[in-house]
Parts: C-alpha cells; sequence; structure tokens
C-alpha cells in the first residue's frame, strides 16, 4: 500500500515507508528494515547466545556498531594496567562483546578507540547516524538519534537478536504525535528544560504507542546537541521515538564526520535528506503545542521523570496514592519550594547531556567557584571526542579547580553499574533522564536537571536557578 | 488448541497485586544486576530493592517473599506497568519469578513487546474491571487468549485486545526470527534495490 505522491507525508511516514521490506497485514506485521544497529554489552550477549544455539551468522556486520559505556569504569587507569571494573561481572560482560564483536566482525569501540563513549553520543559523533535512517538500539534512549530525522528506537534483546540475524524487525506502524514548540526560551533555559517541560506536559505515559515529530521555532534554534537532549528523552513520555526534521544545522553537523559521506556522495545525500521534512498538510494522530517563552530551568521533584516543574515553583500536593509515595521517597512536603533544598551529589553526564555544549554550560557556571563543601561531583563526558574536545578548550581545568572529579566517558551514575553511585538518602542533582527509585543507587534521590542547573547546585550546596549565577554580559 | 505444551491459550490462576501505578523497570531489576551475560534464574532478583534490604536480607514486611506464584500467576499492576527502559532482564526475571501475565491499565510499550516474546499475556483491562481487580486481591481469574476474554467470576469480565501476531506466538509457541527468516530473499531484494 504505498500513498500516491500528492498524500502530504510526515518525516516518519517517509523514513517509514522507505523502510518496508514487507508491508503489514491484519496478521503480522510488517517487515521494517533496518541501516543501522548500534550494540552494548548489557543487551547483547543473550542475543548473540540465541544466534550462536541456532547457527545463525550476522547478516549485516557492516550495519553494526558497538561500544562498551554501561558496565565499564570511568576512573583513570594507565595503559597497560587492567581496567578498574567495579565487578568481576561487568568485566565479563564487556569482555563478552570484545569476543562476541570480534567473531562476528562487527565494529568495536572499545578500550583504546578514540571513538569510545556512550552508545548514542558515539554513533553521531562518527557520522554513523544520518538522516532518513532507521536506527535501532537494545536501549531505551535510541530516539536520541532522531535528532538527525533517523527513525530510532529502543528493541529488546530478543530483538536485538532478530536484527543480528536478519537486518530486520517485525513492526506494527506507531501512531503519530507533533510537538510544536513556539517561540524563544528566555536566558538561561536550555534544551533539558525544554524537554522536561514536554514529558510534563504530556505525562509519563502521553506517547505511548507513539512516534514524536518536535517541531516549532524553539526546536529549530536548538543545536544538534540540544536537539539529542530533547530526542533522548522521548521514551519519559513513552514515546517509541522521537525526530526532528533534518536542515542546515543538521548537516553543518554531519559534514566531514568519520562515517559521512563524502565528495559527490554527501551533495548527492544532501538533496535527498533536504526532501525528508513533513510536507505541509501531512496528518498527525495528535498535536500539541507549546510555548517556549514560558519554560523556565526544570527540576524534578518525583521519582518519574514527568514530575519537573519550574526551578521556582513548589512541590505540588500528592494526587495519588503513587505521588504520595514518590514525596517519601523524595523527603519532600508538598508545598515546599524546590530551590534551596540541600544537595549531596552531583551528577553532570549521560547520553542525555554529556556532550560539549552541555559541559561548557556547566563550566560557565563553575568558572571561578567552588563545589560547595560537602558535595561531590562528577563531570563525565559522554565519549574520548567530547573529553579531548573539552581539555582543549580548558574546560577540565575549571572543572577540577572548582573541585569537581573530571571522569573517563561512560554511563557511568545514570544507570549505577559501574561502581558510580548515589549513597541511601542522598539527594543527586542529575542531568541525565530517570529519577526512578534506587535508578542511581538503592535509595539515592535523583533530581533531574539541566547541566546548567546542576552545576549551580554543584556549587551553591542547594537547588539553585542557575540564572542568579549567570554573568550579566549573558543577559 | 493448540499442541504446544507451553501454550497460554487458556490460563487459569488467582492474581496477586502490584498496585502502584508507574512501576518502572528498575524496580522490576534493578540495573545493578545486569551485568549477567544469561538470561537464568533471574526470578530472586524480580522486585529485589522492594523484597530485601540493604544487607540482601529478605523482609519480612513484603508478601512477594512468601508468594506462591504457582496459585498467583497473574500480577495486577497500577496504570502503566514496566515504564523506563528496554531491558528484556525485566520480563525474563518476572517469568523466571512465576508470572504467567500481567494486567494493568496501561503498560509500557517496549515491556509489552518484550513480554509477549516471553511467554508472559500483556493484557489490558478497561478502568472498572482494573479497578475491581485492584479492590480483589487473589481472586480466581481465567484467560482466554483465543478468545481474548479475561473472566472474572463475579467480577466485570472483559475483552482484551492484543496483536495478532503476538498473540499467534504465544498460543502456538511460533518463533517470531523463524517467521522472519522465511523472508530473506525478501530482504535480499531490498538490500539489492537501496544499496
Ligand atoms: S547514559 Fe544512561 S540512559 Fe544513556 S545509554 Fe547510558 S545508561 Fe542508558
Amino acid at each position: 500500500m504505498s500513498p500516491d505522491d500528492s498524500t502530504p507525508r510526515s518525516l516518519f511516514d517517509k523514513v517509514w515507508d522507505a523502510h518496508q521490506v514487507k508491508a503489514e497485514t491484519a496478521e503480522t506485521p510488517g517487515v521494517l528494515y533496518i541501516d543501522l544497529h548500534l550494540i552494548h554489552e548489557v543487551t547483547s550477549p543473550q542475543a548473540f547466545s540465541a544466534l550462536a544455539a541456532r547457527g545463525l551468522k550476522v547478516r549485516r556486520p557492516d550495519r553494526t556498531l558497538a561500544t562498551i559505556d554501561h558496565s565499564t569504569p570511568t576512573l583513570d587507569f594507565k595503559a597497560g594496567e587492567a581496567p578498574p571494573y567495579a565487578t568481576r561481572a561487568a568485566q565479563l560482560q564487556v569482555e563478552r562483546l570484545e569476543v562476541n564483536a570480534a567473531s562476528n566482525s562487527i565494529p568495536l569501540h572499545g578500550w583504546g578507540s578514540e571513538y569510545r563513549g556512550v552508545v548514542h553520543v558515539m554513533g553521531p559523533e562518527l557520522g554513523a547516524t544520518q538522516p532518513g535512517m532507521t536506527v535501532v538500539c537494545g536501549d531505551s534512549h535510541t530516539a536520541t538519534h532522531g535528532a538527525f530525522g533517523a527513525l530510532a528506537f529502543g528493541i529488546g534483546t530478543t530483538e536485538v537478536g532478530h536484527v543480528l540475524a536478519s537486518q530486520c524487525l517485525l513492526q506494527r506502524k506507531p501512531k503519530s504525535l507533533r510537538v510544536t514548540v513556539n517561540g524563544r526560551p528566555g536566558r538561561g533555559v536550555s534544551a533539558k528544560d525544554i524537554v522536561l517541560a514536554i514529558i510534563a506536559r504530556l505525562g509519563i505515559d502521553g506517547g505511548t504507542g507513539s512516534v514524536i515529530e518536535y517541531a516549532g521555532e524553539a526546536i529549530e534554534a536548538l543545536d544538534m546537541e540540544g536537539r539529542m537532549t530533547v530526542c533522548n528523552m522521548s521514551i519519559e513520555a513513552g514515546a517509541r521515538a522521537g525526530m526532528i526534521a533534518p536542515d542546515e544545522t543538521t548537516f553543518a553537523w554531519l559534514k566531514g564526520r568519520k562515517l559521512a559521506p563524502k565528495g559527490a556522495a554527501w551533495d548527492e545525500a544532501v538533496t535527498r535528506w533536504s526532501q525528508l521534512a513533513s510536507d505541509p498538510g501531512a496528518r498527525f494522530d495528535r498535536e500539541i503545542e507549546m510555548d517556549a517563552s514560558e519554560i523556565a530551568p526544570m527540576v524534578t521533584w518525583g521519582t518519574a521523570p514527568d514530575t519537573g516543574i519550574s526551578i521556582g515553583g513548589h512541590v505540588p500536593d500528592a494526587r495519588s496514592a503513587s505521588h504520595q509515595k514518590a514525596l517519601d521517597y523524595m523527603q519532600f512536603e508538598a508545598g515546599q519550594p524546590i530551590a534551596g533544598t540541600k544537595v549531596n551529589q552531583v551528577f553532570i553526564g549521560s547520553c542525555t547531556n554529556s556532550r560539549i555544549t552541555d559541559l561548557r554550560q556547566a563550566a560557565e557556571i563553575m568558572r571561578g567557584r567552588q563545589v560547595a563543601p560537602g558535595v561531590r561531583a562528577l563531570v563525565v563526558p559522554g565519549s574520548v571526542q567530547v573529553r579531548q574536545q573539552a581539555e582543549a578548550e580548558g574546560l577540565d581545568q575549571i572543572f577540577v579547580a572548582a573541585g569537581a572529579q573530571w571522569r573517563q566517558p561512560g554511563c557511568s551514575m545514570c544507570i549505577a553499574m559501574n561502581g558510580d553511585r548515589g549513597e541511601a538518602g542522598e539527594l543527586v542533582v542529575s542531568t541525565s533522564n530517570r529519577n526512578f527509585e534506587g535508578r542511581q543507587g538503592p535509595g539515592a534521590r535523583t533530581v533531574l536537571a539541566s547541566p546548567a542547573t546542576a552545576a549551580a547546585a554543584a556549587v551553591t550546596g542547594l537547588i539553585t536557578d542557575p540564572r542568579s549565577l549567570m554573568e550579566p554580559a549573558h543577559v | 488448541m493448540s499442541d504446544n505444551p507451553a501454550s497460554l491459550a487458556h490460563l487459569h490462576s488467582r492474581t496477586f497485586l502490584l498496585p502502584q501505578e508507574d512501576i518502572d523497570t528498575d524496580q522490576i531489576i534493578p540495573a545493578r544486576f545486569l551485568t549477567t551475560t544469561t538470561q537464568d534464574g533471574l526470578g530472586k532478583l524480580a522486585f529485589h530493592d522492594w523484597r530485601y534490604d540493604e544487607d540482601g536480607k529478605a523482609r519480612d514486611d513484603c508478601a512477594l517473599n512468601t508468594l506462591d506464584t504457582g496459585e498467583f500467576a497473574i500480577l495486577v499492576a497500577g496504570r502503566n506497568f514496566g515504564c523506563g527502559s528496554s531491558r528484556e532482564h525485566a520480563p525474563w526475571a518476572l517469568h523466571d519469578f512465576g508470572v504467567r501475565a500481567v494486567i494493568s491499565s496501561e503498560i509500557a510499550d517496549i515491556f509489552r513487546s518484550n513480554a509477549a516474546k516471553n511467554n508472559i499475556v500483556p493484557i489490558l483491562a478497561p478502568p472498572h474491571s482494573h479497578a475491581w481487580l485492584l479492590e480483589h486481591e487473589g481472586v480466581e481469574v481465567k484467560i482466554d487468549l483465543e478468545r481474548q476474554y479475561v473472566d472474572l467470576g463475579n467480577g466485570p469480565g472483559f475483552h482484551f485486545e492484543i496483536e495478532p501476531f503476538a498473540k499467534h506466538c504465544l498460543i502456538e509457541g511460533t518463533d517470531p526470527l523463524g517467521f522472519l527468516l522465511s523472508h530473506s530473499d525478501d530482504i535480499t531484494a531490498y538490500e539489492a534495490c537501496s544499496a
């Protein structure tokens, strides 16, 4: 069933249609071709075992790309020494991926690669993620890659096996939802604040079953790092994926990257990519609009990512038993101002906010200031590339001089699998994407925020509006 | 009817409740246990941080620790069960714990897809049936997957939706990968014209 040329199509429709190996029927899902399959150590070992048990080979190792990020230590270690893994299991898991990648000829950016990084930082950085592609990974934040106008979504390990074996997935077409953010945000309001506001509006399950297209002036004005931050958190509203139409900002960011097309192929690709934007009149199953000028720096008060409130706001009354449980876990009182809450740890990192522009925003606040006594601040770049760039700009010096720890790349405290974590009862202001109970360590309390807000928390020891620490020159 | 011994065509069991909303995958199995490279034996880690204290001792006040899932294999959960990560460790842990069906008024997408691939029937209940189930812990429930009907005895039974292919696989034990691989020629043809 291919729509005729006159039917206006959305960005999502166009990418979906172009990847149909077999259309869906009433009885069976369609077969969707996958252009890029990203894998990491946590969700792949059982998939490789399943393939081996059936004597199957990886169909397209050239469309598969691996890295190690979740279980890897972020502490320094000397060349020739073993990485300081938190547990033996973590080490075995990484070694398993090294073996699986080598025996299946899959390129792996492991220890020693200058492209090693959090999987959703690495893909775009290499230029592996390109507009119009289908991208999957056994990881729910795969939507990050939608910032380039790719259809990118997370899959389970069984499906990782399906893609390894067939380069395809069985899929039914999700619904579509367009989120239009009009206007421009004020000073000190970042992409993270915009997406926390969107999720607060949609609710944690408001996007269930849908692919979101983010549009509008505020989205178009974002740089690629900001667009990745927005798309990254689509899953926190339950959405399968988030996408943004590729434009000059996208092309300029991709040009010259290692795996991006070169020469005549580049020009041809840009022509093709320029056709991807939603046609005027394209239909969406649902649409919402927001006004960027009404968004302030956001922080979460609860144990789900949709509990964002403006930093000048008050913790709301519990609307349900689950809300009350969240308030109790977070040790917040309904009605208290959220600013001024005492902070124990600050984490700046994760596939949401560990790119160079994120680190610049944090450094701007930390420059010439000190991390407050009793607060531990961790700055974890998203990849070796980001780390090198930050060091070239002297950002590491700013963090270290302030008393923060400058770490090696990885997921780190976002998921607390590698030994980096919050302790029970500690309040962690985190630039990551999930504030679920125990996500950053058993009993740890997570407040999600932007890099600037996290840096402001680090230097004041309190949840603080970052705008109060910004130079007047930046007004 | 299916000849498949593992078929979930008909499931009779009693319910246990986890009424909290938005139970996320970090509650179902905390991330720090994801360093495993197999999928076996994860049942002991299901809901770990609810079931065990800081020293790893089973909490007396957690009903999950004494639950006999041989008799209570149907989990009735608060709205939006399984939100969060794509980790298939969540249904692996639940299945190994003994769960064969999850009923809620909303179940997160990726979890729903992962559950069906691991012999757990994900069932969306209409609000009044869901509310009734939350008020009647331990009731005997009959799930007829072929007819897509849940019989609640005295309670408000209901029809439920399930993706037809997922239903087929659950009943017949069909392997989706085999189905996918039967399209190898189509895939090769697609690759040839999009290369
Ligand atoms: S940084 Fe966090 S959310 Fe991103 S891939 Fe790693 S663990 Fe997942």
